[in-house]
C-alpha cells in the first residue's frame, strides 16, 4: 500500500511481517545483496525495475579483517524488498542462501508478483519515493517516514575502530558507509580510522578525511557539520561521497532539496567538467546539491549529463572535494574508482607541502 | 545535433562497405547497420556512397544513400570505385567481416594511403591486431589480460605436440574466420591431425587453443568516442555454454547468473580492451567465465559492429549503429542525445526492466548429408528475439517466433512417445538443433536438472527456469478440463509464457481419452478450443499489457514508440487512439531459407508509404537482424509474435483501419484465413482469394475452370489413384503440400521406390485441411516470373523476368534475368493475358507474383503468390520504380491508374544471383533442386546479360578462372549441351580436365582434355588430388540425376570443391552462360557505374 491509497496485491517471501517505510526503486540489473546491505537504503522498502532478481542467491557473511567480504554492511538495511519476480530457484558457486531464506532469517519482508515498473512510474511522479507499506493479510500498521529521523544513529558504528596499518592515516566519518570505501581504501596504503557520525574529530590526528555515504535527510546532520566546518580550516584533505557531498556543500552554503526523479542505478552519466570527459556511476540519492549559494572558492567537480543537476563540487586551491556518485560502486561501475587515488594524491601533496 | 563545426576535419564525400549477399555468419545485421550508419551520415550533411550487391537491402535504397554501387565487394571493384569517386573518407565496420576484410586488403595494398582516405572510427591497426589472434593475445598478455592458452603452428607435428602441451579437448582456429568458419574441436590426437590437414589446405597457420567447455560465455557491446568517454551499452549471456558458437546459441541480455562483481569485473576488462585498442565506435568483447570461480578468458574482439550488436541494439533500444557512425565522424558521445528519451544523453547504459532471448533458427534439414550437431561453426540461417518480463515467458515466446510449428518449450502436439533414457541422454548430450527440445523430454522423462547440468553444461538456473516452465504445465494437465484450471494458475500459465493454443493442445489430447468428462466442452478442432480460451481467460482479465522500452527502465518519462506485451505488467504504458488511422502491416518474422532480407525492404517500403499517405503506420516483428524493427521506421513497432493470438491482441487494442499481410512472405500469408473468420479488417486483396490460390487443390481447380493450362496435377486420395496419376505422366514427379514457401516438404520423387518411401513417411505429417497434391514434372523448361500489382482485379503495373536455369531449379535459387533478354513478344502477351485473367478472377487489389513455364511455345502457369515476392527489390530497383509505394498505396484504397511497364526498351540488365553457405554445413551436397538452398542473393547491373551476370557471379563468390578447368558433364544430354561452351574455352586457351565419360565425349568431339580418374579409383591423376592440390580454377559438375540420395562420386567431387573453395556449377544452363560470360569479358570491360548511371 502506498501513501495516496494505491493498493496493491502480491506474493509474499522473506519474512512474513508487515512493514513500512519510504518506497525508492532502483533501475540496476544487478547487484541486490550490494543493494540491500547498503546503509543508504535504512528505512527504505527497495523496488528492483529490473524484474528478476535473487538468480544468484546471497552469498555467506564471511569477513576478511572484519569486513565482510561480500556485504556493504554487516547486514540488511532495507526494511523490504518489492520485486516482479523472484527467482526461487538460485544457483551459484559462491551461494549460501536463498535470497528469500536471507531476508526470512533477517526478519525483513518481500513482496514479489508486483508490476514494478507501475510503481516505478508513480514513485517517479513524487520525486522518487512515497510512503508505502507492506502488510500481510488482515494486518496493518501505520506509515512510517524514515526523512523525519536521524538514521546515521542506527547505521553509523557506535565506537571508533582502526583497519589496517598502511602509510596514510585516513580518518572517515560514518554516516552508514559501505564497506567497499574501506576496501578500497585498504588497497591503497591507508589506515583507516571509521568513527560514528556524530564523534567530534576535530582533535584527532589524520592525513585525509572521509565522509561517507548514509541514508536521510542531510539537513538532520547538525552537530557533523559544524566539524566539518572546523575541518576546513585545516589543510587537510577532505573526501565527501554522497551525503558526505551533500553535508560538505551545506558546510560551505550551500542547500539541499528533493531531485524531481531521484537517481538510483548502476548507468548515471556524469561529466568532469574541467576535462570534459564523462563517466558512467552508480548511484543512490533522492536529495541533490543546491550549488547557488556556495562560497566563491567552489567550483562544480562533475555534473550530471542527464538532468544537469550536481554530481560533485571541488574547492579551488585547497584539497576538499566530494561526489554526489559512489566511487567505490558495489553494485555498480567502478569507473571512478580513480577517484580514491586522486584523494591519496592530495594527501601526499599535502603532506609535502607541511614538510 | 548540427554540430558539424565541431567535427575537426572536413569530410564530406564517405565510402560505405556493405557486406553483399546474405549468408551464414553474415545476414540482414548489417542491412540494419549500414542503414543506421547511412542515416546518421546523412543527417551530418555527408555525402554518401554504398558499395554492395545486395539489392533486396533497405541500405541501397534512395531516401539512404546518395549513391549505389550495385558491384562485388572485392579488391578490384571497390579500388575502381575509388579510383572514380575519390572519396576523403571510408567505413569499414558496417559490412561485416567481408568489408574488414576489404579494407584491410585496401590498406595492405597502399590503396588507403594513396588516394588519402580517411579510415572513420576504430584505426586500421586496431582492426588487423584484433583480427590476427596472436597479435591480439600478444596485445592482451602485455595488458595483464588472459587469454585463452594457445599456439600458432604451421604443421600438423607442431599441432600435435603443441595440444599435448596445453591438454584435449583443444580448439582450431585458423586465422580471419568468419562466423567460427575453421574453428573446431578435436578430442583427441588423431581427430585433430585429420582435422588439421584439411585446414591447412586453407591457409598457412593454425591457431591451436585451450578449451573451455562448459564456461559461461559473456559478451559486451561497447562503444568508445575519440575524447576516450567509454560505456558498455549491453551485457549479454549465453545460454549454452562456451563450445557452442554464440550464433548458434540461445543469448540472453541482460546476464542472468553474474553477481555484481562478475558483472562489473567483465565489464571493466571489456573497457580496459575497448580504450586500448583505441576503438572509435563500437566493439564486442566475449568472454569465457569459469562457472566455479571468478577466472575468466578473453575469447575475442570484433572491432566492428555485429551480429551481436545488433542484437543489444534492439535489446535495449540503445542505436549503436547510429552513435558509431557518429562517433567515425569525430563526436563524442556527451554531445550526442539518447534517441529513444531524446532529452538524456547517449552517453549512458541503458537500464532494462524485461529480459531478451534470441534463439537462433536453422534449416539444416533442408541439405542433404548435413549433420545437425552444432558447435564452434556457424549454420544457423536466421534467429529471433523476444522480450517478456521473467525468462519463461520471454523463452517460450522466442520458441514460438522461429515459426518451426513449435509452440513453445512445451509441445503436446503430436506427442510422440517417450524415448529411453540412454535416447534421450545421447541426444541431450551433444548439443543439435534439436537439443532444446530433447530437453523438455528429458525433463518428461523424470531426469533432474542436476544430470541435465552434468550432460549438457548448461548453467543450472537456466535449466531451473525451464523445469518452472515443465512444472506449470504438469499442474495444468493435472486437471481434466480446461475450465477446472483455477485463476491463479491460469495466470502463472500466462505468466510463463504459455499461449492459448499451448494450454489448447493440452488438454486436446485428452478429449479422445476422456469422453465422458468432455461433454460439457463441445469444441470442433484444437483451433477452436484456442479461441474458447481465449475468450474465457479474457473474461477473467488474464490479458497481456503493452509496455514501453525506453532504455531506462521508467527512470525518467520518455515517448518511445518501442513495445512489446507482457502479462507480467497490469498496466498499459501508452495510451490507444482508435481513430481509424492507424495501419498494421505484418512482418517477415525469422529469417530462413526462403525468406529474408527482400520481405524486410518490402515492409520497411510499405512502412514509408502508410506514413506519406497520412496514415499512422504499426509494425509488428520481431527480427533483431532488420530495419523494419528499427523504430524510428514507424510510428509504433510491436517487437512481437506473429501468432494468431498476439496479432489479435494487437489489433484489439489499436483497433487499425486495417491490417496489411501481403508484404511479409509467407508467416502473414498463413495467418490470414484465421484472422478473417476472427473478423479482422484485411487491407488488399481478399482472404477468400488468399486461400484459392495457396491451397493447391483450390487453385489448380481454378486454374482449370479459367481453362489456363498447367502441368498435370492430382489432388492426393488414395495409393491407386496415385499410381495410375504416375503412369500417367511418368517420373520425376512434384509432390507438394498447400501454404508453403521456399519449397518446404516439396519434393521430386524420381522412381516407384522413393514414391513409397515419400507416401510411408509423410503421409502422418499432412493435415487434411490442406491436402497433398502431386504435379507432373516438366523437364527443360524455362521459367518465367510475373510480379505485377493490380487493382480491383485489373493490373496496373507488372515486370517480367526469366531465369537462366530450367525448371526444376528452385525459384529462390535460380539466377534471374531482368528484363528478359531471352523471351519472344508473343511469349510475353501470352503471359500477360494469362495474368489478366488470374488478376481478374481473383479480383487482386495489391502485390502478386506468377511462375509460369514455358516450353514448346506453351505456356503454363506453376504458382502464384497473393503477396510480394522475393523478387520484387530486384525488379523495383533495376526499372527504378518503386513497386511497393504503388502496391501500398493500392492496398490502402487510393485510386491508381496504370503505369506503362516500360522493361522491354531498357537497354540494360540485371541479374539476381543466389548466394550459396554450402562452405558452413559440413558434408552437405551443394547440389540445387526444387528444394531451396541459397541463403541470399545480389543483383547486379550491366549493359549486356554477359556483364551483369558475371558481376553478379563474382558478388556471390565465383572467380573468372585462370587456367585449369574440370569438367564432369552429367548425362549425355547436358554434355551436348555444354558443348559449344566448352570448345569456346578451349579456344580461349583454358586447360580443361574431364572424367571419364566427359573425355570420350570431348575427343570424340574434337576438344583435347586430360583425363581424370574418379575419386574412388585411386590412380594419378585423381580429382581428389587435384582439387587438393589447388590445380584447379573452376569445376563444372553436373549431376547425373535429381534425386537427393546420390552419395556417390559426383557428390566427393562436389563436396571437395566447396572444402577447398574453388567455384563449382552444376547447372548446365548457368555454366553456359558463366562460360560464355567469361570469355566474352574480360573484368577491364566491367564497368564501374553507379545504379542512376542505369536508367
Amino acid at each position: 500500500m502506498l501513501e495516496d491509497g494505491t493498493k496493491y496485491k502480491a506474493y509474499h517471501f522473506g519474512a512474513p511481517l508487515s512493514t513500512s517505510g519510504e518506497v525508492v526503486f532502483n533501475t540496476a540489473m544487478t547487484g541486490y545483496t550490494e543493494s540491500i546491505t547498503d546503509p543508504s537504503y535504512k528505512g527504505q522498502i527497495l523496488t528492483y525495475t529490473y524484474p528478476i532478481i535473487g538468480n544468484y542467491g546471497i552469498p555467506s557473511s564471511s569477513c576478511k579483517e572484519s569486513i565482510c567480504k561480500f556485504y556493504e554492511s554487516d547486514k540488511i538495511q532495507i526494511s523490504g524488498l518489492i520485486i516482479s519476480y523472484y527467482s526461487n530457484r538460485p544457483y551459484h558457486w559462491n551461494m549460501n542462501s536463498s535470497l528469500s531464506d536471507w531476508l526470512f532469517k533477517n526478519g525483513v519482508p518481500g513482496l514479489f508478483g508486483v508490476d514494478t515498473r507501475f510503481i516505478a512510474k508513480k514513485i517517479r511522479k513524487k520525486g522518487g519515493s512515497m510512503l508505502g507499506k507492506i502488510l500481510m493479510e488482515n494486518e496493518d500498521i501505520p506509515f512510517y517516514d524514515p526523512n523525519q529521523e536521524n538514521l546515521s544513529k542506527k547505521v553509523s558504528v557506535n565506537k571508533k575502530i582502526i583497519y589496517g596499518n598502511g602509510k596514510y592515516k585516513i580518518l572517515l566519518v560514518d554516516f552508514g558507509l559501505k564497506n567497499n570505501i574501506l576496501r578500497c581504501l585498504l588497497r591503497r596504503d591507508c589506515t583507516i580510522i571509521r568513527v560514528p557520525w556524530d564523534y567530534d574529530f576535530t582533535n584527532e590526528e589524520y592525513d585525509g578525511l572521509i565522509l561517507s555515504n548514509g541514508p536521510g535527510n542531510p539537513k538532520i546532520y547538525k552537530k557533523p557539520i559544524h566539524y566539518i566546518r572546523l575541518a576546513m580550516k585545516k589543510e587537510r584533505p577532505i573526501f565527501g561521497i554522497c551525503l558526505g557531498n551533500q553535508l560538505l556543500g551545506i558546510a560551505s552554503g550551500g542547500d539541499t532539496h528533493k531531485l524531481k526523479y531521484s537517481h538510483r542505478g548502476h548507468n548515471h552519466p556524469v561529466v568532469l567538467l574541467k576535462t570534459g570527459k564523462s563517466f558512467i556511476t552508480s548511484q543512490n540519492h533522492g536529495y541533490v546539491l543546491n550549488t547557488d549559494n556556495l562560497s566563491k572558492e567552489w567550483k562544480i567537480f562533475f555534473k550530471n549529463l542527464n538532468d544537469n543537476t550536481c554530481e560533485g563540487i571541488i574547492h579551488d586551491h585547497k584539497p576538499f572535494f566530494s561526489v554526489q556518485f559512489h566511487p567505490e560502486a558495489s553494485g555498480g561501475p567502478m569507473d571512478t574508482e580513480f577517484l580514491f587515488d586522486f584523494f591519496i594524491n592530495s594527501i601526499v601533496n599535502s603532506i609535502k607541502n607541511n614538510k | 545535433m548540427k554540430e558539424s563545426s565541431k567535427i575537426s576535419m572536413k569530410i564530406d564525400k564517405v565510402l560505405i562497405l556493405g557486406s553483399g549477399a546474405l549468408k551464414i555468419g553474415e545476414a540482414g545485421e548489417f542491412d540494419y547497420s549500414g542503414t543506421q550508419a547511412l542515416k546518421a551520415l546523412k543527417e551530418e550533411g555527408v555525402y554518401t556512397i554504398l558499395i554492395n550487391p545486395n539489392i533486396a537491402t533497405v541500405q541501397t535504397s534512395k531516401e539512404i544513400v546518395d549513391k549505389v554501387y550495385f558491384l562485388p565487394l572485392t579488391f578490384f571493384f571497390i579500388k575502381s570505385v575509388i579510383e572514380k569517386e575519390k572519396p576523403k573518407g571510408i567505413l569499414l565496420s558496417f559490412g561485416g567481416q567481408t568489408a574488414l576484410n576489404c579494407g584491410i586488403h585496401l590498406f595492405r595494398e597502399g590503396i588507403i594511403n594513396k588516394y588519402k582516405i580517411k579510415v572513420l572510427g576504430t584505426p586500421i591497426e586496431s582492426i588487423i591486431h584484433s583480427e590476427d589472434r596472436n597479435l591480439f593475445r600478444n596485445r592482451l598478455t602485455k595488458m595483464n589480460i588472459k587469454t585463452a592458452k594457445s599456439f600458432v603452428v604451421h604443421s600438423v607435428n607442431d599441432a600435435v605436440s603443441c595440444s599435448l602441451e596445453i591438454g584435449f579437448p583443444i580448439i582450431i582456429r585458423s586465422d580471419y574466420a568468419l562466423g567460427g568458419l575453421g574453428s573446431i574441436f578435436a578430442r583427441d590426437a588423431s581427430n585433430l591431425k585429420k582435422i588439421v590437414s584439411k585446414i591447412f589446405s586453407h591457409s598457412s597457420q593454425i591457431l591451436i587453443e585451450e578449451s573451455l567447455e562448459g564456461w559461461k560465455e559473456i559478451e559486451y557491446e561497447i562503444v568508445r568516442d575519440k575524447y576516450d568517454n567509454c560505456i558498455s551499452v549491453c551485457n549479454m549471456e549465453n545460454f549454452d555454454p562456451i563450445g557452442i558458437h554464440t550464433g548458434e546459441s540461445i543469448v540472453v541480455a541482460p546476464s542472468q547468473t553474474l553477481t555484481n562483481s562478475e558483472y562489473y569485473n567483465l565489464r571493466k576488462l571489456a573497457i580496459r580492451i575497448a580504450k586500448n585498442f583505441n576503438i572509435i565506435g563500437e566493439c564486442n568483447v566475449q568472454f569465457a567465465l569459469n562457472p566455479n570461480s571468478e577466472d575468466y578468458r578473453v575469447i575475442e574482439i570484433n572491432a566492428r559492429l555485429s551480429r551481436s550488436s545488433a542484437l543489444a541494439s534492439k535489446a535495449t533500444g540503445y542505436p549503436l549503429a547510429f552513435v558509431a557512425a557518429k562517433l567515425s565522424l569525430g563526436y563524442g558521445l556527451h554531445e550526442l542525445k539518447n534517441s529513444v528519451t531524446k532529452n538524456t544523453s547517449a552517453f549512458f547504459e541503458p537500464a532494462l526492466d524485461y529480459v531478451v532471448c534470441k534463439i537462433p533458427r536453422w534449416d539444416l534439414k533442408k541439405f542433404y548429408g548435413v549433420s545437425n550437431k552444432i558447435g564452434s561453426s556457424m549454420k544457423s540461417v536466421g534467429e529471433v528475439m523476444s522480450i517478456g518480463g521473467s525468462f519463461e515467458e520471454a523463452f517460450q515466446k522466442g520458441i514460438r517466433m522461429l515459426d518451426i510449428g513449435k509452440q513453445g518449450f512445451i509441445n503436446n502436439i503430436n506427442k510422440k512417445k517417450l524415448r529411453s533414457h540412454l535416447f534421450i541422454k545421447e541426444s541431450i548430450k551433444e548439443p543439435t538443433d534439436q537439443r532444446i527440445f530433447f530437453l523438455e523430454e528429458a525433463l518428461e522423462s523424470g531426469f533432474s536438472v542436476k544430470e541435465i547440468h552434468e550432460l549438457t553444461k548448461i548453467d543450472p538456473w537456466f535449466l531451473y527456469q525451464l523445469d518452472n516452465i515443465f512444472q506449470t504445465k504438469k499442474k495444468i494437465d493435472s486437471f481434466d478440463t480446461w475450465k477446472d484450471v483455477p485463476y491463479e494458475l491460469l495466470q502463472k500459465a500466462k505468466k510463463d509464457g504459455f499461449s492459448d493454443m499451448q494450454i489448447a493442445s493440452i488438454f486436446f489430447n485428452k478429449k479422445n481419452n476422456n469422453d465422458e468428462l468432455n461433454k460439457n466442452d463441445q469444441y470442433k478442432n484444437l483451433f477452436d478450443l484456442e479461441q474458447k480460451i481465449r475468450e474465457y481467460r479474457k473474461g477473467k482479465n488474464i490479458v497481456p499489457y503493452v509496455r514501453q522500452i525506453d532504455t531506462l527502465a521508467s527512470e525518467y518519462p520518455a515517448y518511445t514508440n518501442y513495445l512489446y506485451l507482457t502479462y507480467h505488467a497490469i498496466q498499459h504504458d501508452i495510451i490507444y487512439e482508435r481513430d481509424d488511422k492507424s495501419v498494421i502491416t505484418l512482418g517477415s518474422g525469422v529469417y530462413r531459407i526462403g525468406s529474408s532480407v527482400e520481405f524486410d525492404w518490402c515492409c520497411v517500403n510499405a512502412l514509408n508509404t502508410i506514413k506519406k499517405e497520412s496514415y499512422r503506420s504499426i509494425m509488428i516483428n520481431y527480427n533483431p537482424e532488420t530495419v523494419s524493427t528499427d523504430f524510428d521506421i514507424c510510428d509504433r513497432l510491436y517487437f512481437e509474435e506473429l501468432t494468431l493470438e498476439r496479432v489479435l491482441d494487437i489489433i484489439e487494442l489499436e483497433k487499425p483501419k486495417g491490417t496489411i499481410v501481403s508484404m511479409g512472405g509467407q508467416i502473414p500469408n498463413n495467418l490470414v484465413l484465421k484472422l478473417y473468420e476472427k473478423k479482422v479488417k484485411i487491407l488488399g486483396t481478399s482472404p477468400i482469394s488468399i486461400d484459392k490460390v495457396e491451397d493447391r487443390y483450390k487453385f489448380s481447380n481454378s486454374m482449370d475452370y479459367l481453362k489456363v493450362e498447367q502441368p498435370r496435377w492430382k489432388e492426393l486420395s488414395d495409393f491407386d489413384t496415385i499410381y495410375q496419376f504416375v503412369k500417367e505422366v511418368g517420373f520425376p514427379i512434384l509432390v507438394r503440400p498447400s501454404y508453403v514457401l521456399s519449397g518446404a516438404n516439396m519434393n521430386v520423387i524420381s522412381n516407384q521406390e522413393e514414391l513409397k518411401n515419400y507416401l510411408n513417411e509423410e503421409m502422418s505429417t499432412i493435415s487434411p485441411e490442406h491436402p497433398l497434391i502431386i504435379t507432373e514434372f516438366i523437364k527443360e523448361a524455362k521459367e518465367i516470373e510475373l510480379d505485377a500489382i493490380s487493382q480491383n482485379g485489373e493490373i496496373l503495373y507488372y515486370a517480367i523476368s526469366e531465369h537462366v536455369e530450367f525448371a526444376g531449379v528452385h525459384s529462390g535459387d535460380a539466377t534471374l534475368v531482368y528484363p528478359p533478354h531471352n523471351l519472344y513478344l508473343s511469349t510475353l502477351k501470352e503471359i500477360i493475358f494469362i495474368s489478366k485473367k488470374i488478376s481478374k478472377y481473383l479480383n487482386i487489389s495489391g502485390p502478386f507474383n506468377i511462375q509460369f513455364l514455358s516450353k514448346d511455345n506453351k505456356i503454363k502457369v506453376i504458382e502464384c503468390n497473393l503477396r510480394v515476392s522475393r523478387s520484387f527489390p530486384f525488379v523495383s530497383k533495376v526499372s527504378h520504380f518503386n513497386m511497393i509505394e504503388l502496391a501500398t498505396q493500392v492496398i490502402l484504397g487510393k485510386k491508381k491508374s496504370k503505369i506503362e511497364s516500360d522493361f522491354m526498351i531498357k537497354n540494360f540488365v540485371g541479374v539476381k544471383a543466389s548466394q550459396f553457405s554450402f562452405s558452413r554445413l559440413q558434408n552437405a551436397d551443394p547440389i540445387l533442386g526444387v528444394d531451396m538452398t541459397s541463403t541470399g542473393e545480389v543483383g547486379c547491373l550491366g549493359d549486356s546479360f554477359d556483364e551483369a551476370l558475371l558481376k553478379s557471379m563474382i558478388s556471390v563468390g565465383y572467380t573468372i578462372p585462370k587456367k585449369n578447368i574440370l569438367i564432369s558433364g552429367g548425362p549425355i544430354g547436358s554434355k551436348l549441351d555444354l558443348l559449344e561452351a566448352i570448345k569456346l574455352l578451349h579456344k580461349k586457351g583454358y586447360i580443361l580436365f574431364a572424367t571419364k565419360g566427359t573425355n570420350s565425349f570431348l575427343s570424340n568431339n574434337g576438344v583435347p582434355s586430360i583425363k581424370v580418374y574418379w575419386p574412388n579409383v585411386k590412380k594419378y591423376s585423381n580429382v581428389i588430388e587435384l582439387i587438393k592440390d589447388r590445380k584447379l580454377d573452376l569445376i563444372i559438375n553436373i549431376p547425373k540425376n535429381l534425386s537427393k540420395s546420390e552419395l556417390d562420386n559426383d557428390y566427393t567431387i562436389r563436396r571437395y570443391a566447396v572444402d577447398f573453395n574453388i567455384p563449382l556449377l552444376t547447372n548446365t544452363r548457368l555454366a553456359k552462360a558463366f562460360i560464355q560470360a567469361f570469355c566474352n569479358l574480360s573484368m577491364k570491360q566491367l564497368l564501374i557505374k553507379d545504379w542512376n548511371e542505369y536508367k
